[in-house]
């Protein structure tokens, strides 16, 4: 009983920071096939805002919220001055966003140091039997759901949503609508800013803060938003639970490291299976 | 309604049209005939804005639009059912038709339009790619008319679509255009098609408007063979 109980927390735990991480990539690059290169730098981003603002007083569930805006007008700023350029150049695209992410880890080392940083997780530590977990990874959890179901309800069921999704279709029928293209590009990708800051002040608490934390996480963004495939939100969705349920079980069984070996090899069969991701072959979906 | 004077466009340093000039008065039909690769498509590009004019002028209702950007176009009053009727694909034909008047204020004109065109009310939930080619186009002409543009610029409505679907769209168009008073410049091959509905019919080639024809004139064999060849 309790190790199920304690199995089932890992799967959920793990589901939910790999939704965390994945959700701003899957509408920066699921979304608008643009590959930001520096997207764990948004999340690092994310995570020193969260962590300067606590450290100035603010409280933690506001720090998230300013972290949310702060990395979303600086994604939109990117998206002026970067990106916009860079539509459908795919190499070019590569080059820039990577430059970029040195250039934002070496900014920040300067700026912030080179050490971790870390926020105090709030709640202490809970037991499941003899197994501690910080209680704070349950408000991860339900951020995670939160985020998600508010995500998907944007996309599908409002005009903003509608908006975003018709113009990434097809920008030339968008423009054909009245509905200027561009700027629906720049508002989408500082959407995917946006909750990509919030995703590194969410997980904060628990994986510290440092410079270099971004390499840690892009990888496997990378790699779940690919697997999921072209319905972005349900395919994220579905390629977390899986990789999510796999690293779960084997990081409680065994070790982490081995959890991820795992996922990686699951990763690939299933990409060398289904070429276009899990959800290559749905018809219909976000 | 619609006054173009000397209008210029190509695709980069390829000029296709050289000084195009005609207008469309309020309510007007106008038909647009000519051989491929003559500037048909490419004037319906550079009337939206899709392509930049390189010279010349596109006035609607006494306004310069030239300058203008193509979603500012589309709001000035035109719409636009281009070549290949470009449904979004993973959007449903409800969100297809939604988009079509999303940037229009006022209420809906989806159920009205759903009247005119039944044969798209049990498809609002599939996807636009689940389509028949000819249920897309019907989507595809419904969808600029919810926004309920000033002037319509219609791309080849019956290219790649079975007779029976092609008489079914001339009907409503027919409908349409007398209970709306709907300005159409209709770009067409199908010359039973364009004789239907078109008050005055335009030959354009090398970029150029070079005669305009009557409607019933396009029955005569012989005007045919001068204009088009065929």
């Amino acid at each position: 009983m309790e190790q199920t109980v304690i199995i089932l927390y890992q799967v959920l735990y793990s589901f939910s920071f790999l939704v965390l991480i994945c959700l701003g990539l899957a509408v920066i690059f699921g979304m608008m096939q643009v590959i930001n290169l520096a997207q764990g730098e948004f999340i690092m981003l994310g995570a020193y805002v969260c962590n300067v603002a606590v450290k100035d007083g603010v409280s933690l569930w506001l720090s998230f919220l300013i972290a949310a805006v702060a990395v979303g007008l600086f994604g939109i700023l990117v998206e002026r001055v970067l990106i916009r350029f860079l539509y459908g150049r795919i190499i070019d695209t590569l080059l820039a966003t990577w430059g970029l992410s040195i250039f934002l880890v070496g900014g920040t080392t300067i700026v912030m140091g080179p050490t971790t940083n870390s926020i105090p997780a709030p709640f202490g530590t809970m037991y499941i039997g003899a197994y501690g977990i910080p209680a704070y990874s349950l408000v991860l959890i339900a951020l995670a759901f939160v985020l998600l179901i508010g995500t998907y309800a944007l996309m599908r069921y409002t005009r903003a949503g509608l908006i975003a999704r018709g113009t990434m279709q097809n920008p030339v029928m968008a423009a054909a609508f009245g509905i200027p293209p561009q700027t629906v590009y720049m508002l989408t990708f500082g959407f995917g800013s946006a909750l990509t800051g919030l995703a590194g002040a969410i997980i904060a608490p628990l994986s510290g803060v440092s410079p270099t934390m971004g390499i840690f996480f892009i990888a496997k963004a990378f790699v779940t938003v690919i697997a999921g495939g072209p319905m972005v939100l349900l395919g994220t969705i579905s390629a977390s639970a899986l990789f999510g349920s796999i690293s779960g079980v084997v990081d409680y069984l065994t070790s982490s490291v081995l959890g991820e070996i795992c996922v990686l090899l699951v990763a690939i069969v299933l990409l060398r299976l289904l070429p276009s991701g899990i959800t290559g072959k749905f018809r219909r979906g976000i | 309604m619609l006054e173009i004077a000397g209008l210029n466009a190509g695709y980069g340093r390829i000029p296709i049209l050289n000084g195009v000039s005609f207008s469309v008065a309020e309510g007007e039909v106008v038909g647009i005939l000519g051989h491929n690769g003559m500037g048909k498509t490419t004037l319906l590009k550079a009337l939206i804005g899709e392509l930049r004019a390189t010279g010349g002028s596109i006035r609607l209702e006494g306004r310069d639009i030239t300058p203008l950007s193509m979603a500012r176009r589309a709001r000035a009053g035109l719409g636009y059912v281009p070549q290949g009727r470009q449904i979004l694909p993973q959007l449903t034909v409800q969100e297809n038709l939604r988009m079509g008047e999303i940037m229009r204020g006022g209420v809906s004109a989806i159920p009205e339009m759903l009247e005119t065109f039944p044969v798209l009310k049990p498809l609002l939930a599939r996807p636009g790619q689940a389509l028949s080619g000819g249920q897309q186009q019907i989507l595809a002409l419904a969808r600029c008319l919810v926004g309920q543009p000033k002037v319509l610029l219609l791309d080849e409505p019956t290219e790649g679509i079975q007779p029976s679907i092609v008489d079914e769209i001339a009907i409503a168009l027919k409908h349409l255009q007398s209970a709306l008073g709907l300005t159409i410049i209709l770009v067409e091959q199908d010359l039973h098609f364009i004789a239907a509905l078109a008050s005055r019919v335009l030959i354009i080639q090398r970029g150029r408007i070079i005669a305009t024809i009557a409607p019933t004139a396009l029955a005569d064999p012989a005007i045919v063979a001068e204009y088009l060849g065929i």
